[in-house]
């Protein structure tokens, strides 16, 4: 057992954070730096007709204004693939400020650049841009005629169909079905922190400090739009407050920060306001599905249709991919998911927390339960027997633990208790019911080689250094701990240096990968320092250690023993210090196993739910969740639970409060600030429990790392909506569920 | 560093603060600025003079002759929400001012600013849409917009804006009178005439002069308010508006009739709603469960609505039901 690994360490930059000594990326504070703003399109289709800029320059303060006219021209056109492939990663097919043409409401037509902040949003003001304004496709009500089935998804990079079995004949032949559509209002991912960069040129080189999920995709990507060498783009991140998806690709503003700062001549820093946050950098799209269930009397699977449509924007065929987990997660020889679109005047919609599968699961999570009432099944046990021993494709997991989950999540709850008859348990103007749902999402090998370096001084201080960027997961603290157990030394004398892609190169933590990516180059790093100190020793003839094999040699708080006599052994500072050595390095590096790779590959867990809805008024209150999670190796238990504890509550605002809706009139988000875009608030928090089921998994890296960071939020609206029913009788189809979704009998689906 | 230059005065006396007002068309008053900030960093509205009136003597709260509390216009919603006096004559009204904004908001937010925030309507907020509260006659963008949480009583075709407050919704159903200071001295104001309905001219809210000042609310003595309560639902279960609030205090008599009845709701009007419909339908009449009903029904009868914002009818007629079939029962 390590000392280290799996202790429920407290973060190891928190004092920086709660003292504010931290320093984020809009608080970088340069000599001469300028205040850059972006100017939104106040049309959501169209043409900018004139720009006056007079007023603007006259107000004093401003050193630059960038429009279409003077914006320089990208270098390659961009090209939306997602950033885990370690690629450049735009976050639409789009590059604004290149032409005239309006495609979205919101799209930057304008940057000003003044000496404050104060002084750019006054001469922003003053800008006076006309448009000329065509009839706009903003929503799916706008644009249902068009709408075609994609192929692609993702820059081609994922295919939109998924299809095995004979799924018409099989729901045909099936004994019992059940059919049920859905229609889900759009998110937006609201960090604390709203994006935010300060650029700054010295000569031809380009340092940025961006407030990104991956300071390699930043360089990547703005090295390729300038077109200029990559080594001449260093990007720096040390805090992000945030990111949820929203600053996992590379939004225009990064590049524009560099333009502006090229064109004024002074380091720039741009920042995101809140309302631009909710059209600058992608959202959750719009959608509606329908699920369609075959099954056997004995509740046996027999076919699952799933179909989604949503809008996305005029460039990009994107939609976060919904079937991912519906293809698999339940054993079912006839399938069918498909993705249709609607081309339309909205920015590329983009990942958000749990992409896809958070709603994906919604559908089938709901649907779940009402094969069950159907069947008159428990549900939980419709789950576990549904659940396969292999994937889709028929390979083995690479570790399982549904059904433990669902077993302990049930226990949590009090499912043995329960009566299933929905709307009998009455509590004042409240009824109350408990719903379950299962919860999986993909482990998504498609990065490329992850590397990280550890060093060790004659002192036994010890740094370990891998690009990757601290965005509130915790990976400071994690990967300490990593580099601790796998170097054999105590925390203590262990400092993680992250966030800057002067460093070995991790890709974006994104897709709950950063854990699986980080952990394990950082351990094969370590490692590979480890045995290279314990053979410097046992070759050395002035030793203690001299001649042992290396294999009977352990290393505990930076003190190397012989296994066989414990009496036997010497520190590495001493080994180093007496053969003159100043330090000593070493890389490491882990290569994912290949995308299709002979595996089933999700991360598992249960989600249970105790819901209060007002009878008369149909207002939800969530009274308890339990959620038990099998994410592999648990590298830091306070950490995993916090991601995961959040994920739920992610799940809960999905469930009750988060929605958007574009305006018809305007074809601009209705919402756009905290007062009105509303998420959770302590007081809608109920008591939540979480556990984790302990499974081994040797194939998603040397540790067993598997993600925490979005299966929290799968299946938590389903429980919650499958625990509304459960209390009122009335099936969901409509997210959130607002009150008069309730009242009305569950929405229009 | 350059901006759109704002003068600010602070004022030691009434007079220097009705007076500096009233000499600039383009200034306005300052309070606990919760409101008039935020409308000024979204460009909402331009004053280029603000005079400061939180140095000025109207943070009292004390009984006045006939029984009734007279409530400085610069106290704070959190000083009186937990006043004694306030707590113990008239608690629907402490409820109402808890239940409204956040602490932190309470702190800051005077009585006389309540009085006199702006809708917050997404249109009028972001500067830029139709909008004829903000801009007279340029149209108005909720009426086929996104309007869940607009009006459904007291609407125009010009303006269908809720008014947002909760702690006057109590004072509409206590006969609240304000009293202010003018260029031209002391007036009193019976509070249902201070909120105007939209009609054809919704950017005049109330009938104050440009430069009166409101120094005070006086709240009479009502026996029944003793027993006054306020609920407000809304979707999430902190910090957000009403989507429908019910201020209520009823007297039922030995014989089982409502001898007394003061209702007001909240998140459903143009102005702060009293519920007279409801108020006359009962009076007099048994307290019962039916007779409720039917008096929500009265209430609610000319509701005016659009497909988003329907559901309030019912979701209304339901929580004034329960509302006081819970005064009935407790
Ligand atoms: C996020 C948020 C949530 C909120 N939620 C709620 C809620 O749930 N319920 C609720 O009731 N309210 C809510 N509010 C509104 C809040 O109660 C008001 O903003 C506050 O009461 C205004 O008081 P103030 O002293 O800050 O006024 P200011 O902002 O200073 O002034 C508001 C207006 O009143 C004028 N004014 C101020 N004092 C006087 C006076 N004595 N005489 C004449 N005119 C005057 C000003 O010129 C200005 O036009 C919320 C506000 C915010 C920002
Ligand atoms: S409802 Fe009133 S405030 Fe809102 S847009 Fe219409 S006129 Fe303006």
């Amino acid at each position: 057992m390590s000392p280290v690994l799996g202790k429920p360490v407290n973060r190891v930059d928190g004092p920086d954070k709660v003292t504010g000594t931290g320093r984020y990326c809009g608080e970088i504070v340069l000599p001469g730096l300028a205040y850059g703003l972006i100017v939104g399109a106040d049309v959501a289709k169209g043409r900018v007709v004139s720009i006056d800029e007079s007023a603007a320059r006259a107000a004093g303060g401003v050193y630059g204004i960038l429009t279409h006219r003077n914006t320089p021209k990208v270098a390659n056109a961009p090209h939306l693939i997602p950033s885990l492939a370690g690629q450049p990663a735009p976050g639409e097919s789009f590059f604004p400020m290149q032409d005239d043409v309006v495609h979205y409401w919101g799209q930057p037509v304008a940057l000003v650049v003044a000496d404050s902040l104060e002084s750019a949003a006054h001469a922003a003001a003053l800008l006076d841009i006309t448009y000329e304004e065509s009839p706009a496709v903003a929503t799916i009500e706008d644009g249902r005629k068009s709408a075609y089935e994609a192929e692609t998804l993702f820059g081609g990079l994922m295919p939109a169909r998924d299809e095995r079995g004979d799924v018409t004949a099989a729901l045909a032949a099936a004994e019992v079905t059940v059919d049920a559509s859905y229609r889900y209002a759009a998110n937006h991912h609201n960090p604390l922190e709203t994006s935010v960069t300060t650029a700054q040129w010295d000569g031809d080189r380009l340092t940025l400090w961006d407030s990104t999920m991956g300071v390699r995709a930043s360089q990547l990507t703005v090295a390729s739009l300038l077109g200029i060498p990559l080594s001449d783009v260093r990007v720096i991140t040390h805090f992000v407050g945030g990111g949820f998806g929203s600053k996992a690709m590379v939004w225009p503003h990064v590049t524009l920060a560099a333009m502006a700062a090229r064109h004024v001549g002074r380091p720039v820093r741009l920042t995101l306001t809140r309302p631009q946050s909710f059209t600058s950098n992608g959202h959750r799209e719009e959608q509606e599905q329908r699920i369609t269930l075959g099954a056997g009397r004995d509740g046996r699977l027999t076919a699952i249709r799933h179909q989604k449509l949503s809008i996305t924007s005029s460039f990009d065929d994107w939609a976060e991919p919904a079937t991912g987990v519906s293809t698999q997660i339940y054993g079912c020889d006839n399938y069918l998911g498909s993705h249709s679109l609607i081309k339309g005047n909205t920015m590329t919609p983009t990942f958000t927390r749990a992409p896809g599968e958070s709603l994906g699961s919604f559908s089938l999570e709901t649907a779940m339960d009402r094969l069950a009432y159907e069947l008159g099944m428990d549900p939980v046990e419709l789950r576990i027997m549904n659940h396969p021993p292999v994937d889709n494709h028929g390979n083995p997991w690479s570790s399982d633990g549904m059904a433990d989950c669902l077993r302990r999540g049930a226990e949590l709850i009090g499912w043995a208790d329960r009566d299933p008859t929905p709307g009998v348990r009455q509590e004042g103007d409240n009824l109350i019911g408990t719903g379950v749902a299962g919860a999986g999402y993909p482990v998504a090998f498609m990065m490329p080689v992850q590397h990280a370096r550890a060093r060790i001084f004659n002192d036994g201080s010890v740094v370990i250094q891998t690009s990757a960027q601290e965005f509130g997961i915790g990976v400071t603290t994690s990967m300490s701990q990593v580099g601790a157990d796998g170097l054999g030394v105590d925390m203590d004398v262990l400092r993680f240096e992250a966030g800057d892609t002067d460093l070995p190169n991790t890709t974006s933590a994104v897709g709950s990968m950063g854990a699986t990516m980080q952990s394990s180059a950082v351990h094969n790093a370590a490692r590979t320092l480890r045995n290279e100190l314990i053979a410097h020793a046992v070759a050395d003839d002035k030793s203690p250690l001299h001649g042992l094999s290396p294999s009977s040699v352990r290393v505990a708080d930076g003190r190397m023993t012989s296994t066989l006599d414990p009496s036997i052994s010497e520190s590495y500072a001493d080994m180093l210090q007496r053969n003159r050595l100043l330090d000593l390095e070493a890389l490491g590096s882990w290569t994912p196993p290949p995308f299709t790779t002979p595996h089933g590959l999700l991360t598992f867990g249960a989600q249970f739910a105790e819901v209060a809805v007002d009878k008369d008024l149909g207002l939800v209150r969530v009274r308890r969740m339990a959620g038990v999670f099998a994410p592999g190796r648990v590298l830091n238990p306070k950490l995993a639970r916090s991601q995961l504890l959040g994920g739920m509550l992610w799940g809960l605002g999905q469930a009750l409060l988060e929605g958007n809706q574009i305006d018809r009139q305007s074809g601009r988000w209705a919402l756009n600030n905290l007062g009105e875009y509303l998420v959770p608030v302590h007081a809608d928090i109920p008591d939540i429990q979480v556990e984790f089921v302990e499974v081994e998994d040797d194939v998603v890296g040397p540790l067993g790392v598997k993600g925490v960071g979005e299966v929290g939020q799968v299946g938590a609206a389903a429980a919650i909506a499958n625990a509304v029913f459960h209390a009122t009788g009335r099936r969901m189809s409509e997210l959130p569920m607002t009150a008069e979704v309730v009242m009305n009998g569950g929405g229009a689906g | 560093m350059t901006m759109r230059p704002i003068t600010f005065f602070r004022a030691g006396s009434i007079d220097d603060a009705v007076a500096a007002v009233s000499a600039n068309p383009d200034s306005a008053f300052l309070a606990g600025g919760t409101t008039e900030i935020d409308l000024l960093r979204l460009g909402v509205i331009q004053p280029t003079l603000l005079v400061d009136v939180n140095e000025l003597p109207l943070t009292y709260l004390e009984d006045t002759e006939s029984g009734g509390v007279r409530i400085g216009a610069m106290a704070r919603m959190s000083d009186v929400a937990r006043a004694p006096r306030i707590v113990e004559r008239y608690p629907g009204m402490s409820q109402a001012l808890l239940l409204g904004a956040s602490e932190q908001l309470r702190n800051m937010a005077s009585m006389g600013g309540n009085m006199c925030q702006r809708t917050r309507c997404a249109y009028f907020r972001d500067g830029r849409s139709p909008c004829n509260k903000r801009e007279p006659g340029s149209g108005c963008s909720a009426l086929n917009g996104v309007n869940r949480g607009h009006a459904i009583l007291g609407t125009s075709d010009q303006c269908i804006a809720t008014h947002p407050s909760d702690v006057a919704v109590a004072l509409v159903a206590l006969d609240a009178t304000v009293r202010t200071m003018g260029p031209d001295g002391i007036r009193t104001i019976p509070i249902e005439q201070f909120f105007l309905r939209p009609e054809d001219t919704p950017s005049v809210e109330h009938p104050l002069e440009h430069g009166e000042l409101i120094v005070a609310i006086d709240v009479p003595d009502l026996p029944v308010a003793r027993a006054s309560r306020y609920v407000k639902h809304r979707d999430r279960a902190s910090y957000e508006f009403a989507l429908v609030s019910v201020f209520s205090a009823m007297r039922v008599d030995d014989k089982g009739n409502v001898a007394e009845l003061r209702l007001a709701l909240g998140g459903v009007g143009t102005v702060p709603w009293r519920a007279h419909r409801a108020e006359e339908a009962l009076i007099g009449r048994p307290a019962t469960p039916e007779n409720f009903a039917a008096a929500a029904d009265a209430e609610l009868a000319d509701a005016d609505t659009r497909p988003m914002n329907a559901f309030k009818v019912t979701f209304a007629k339901r929580a004034i039901v329960r509302e006081l079939s819970q005064v009935v029962t407790s």
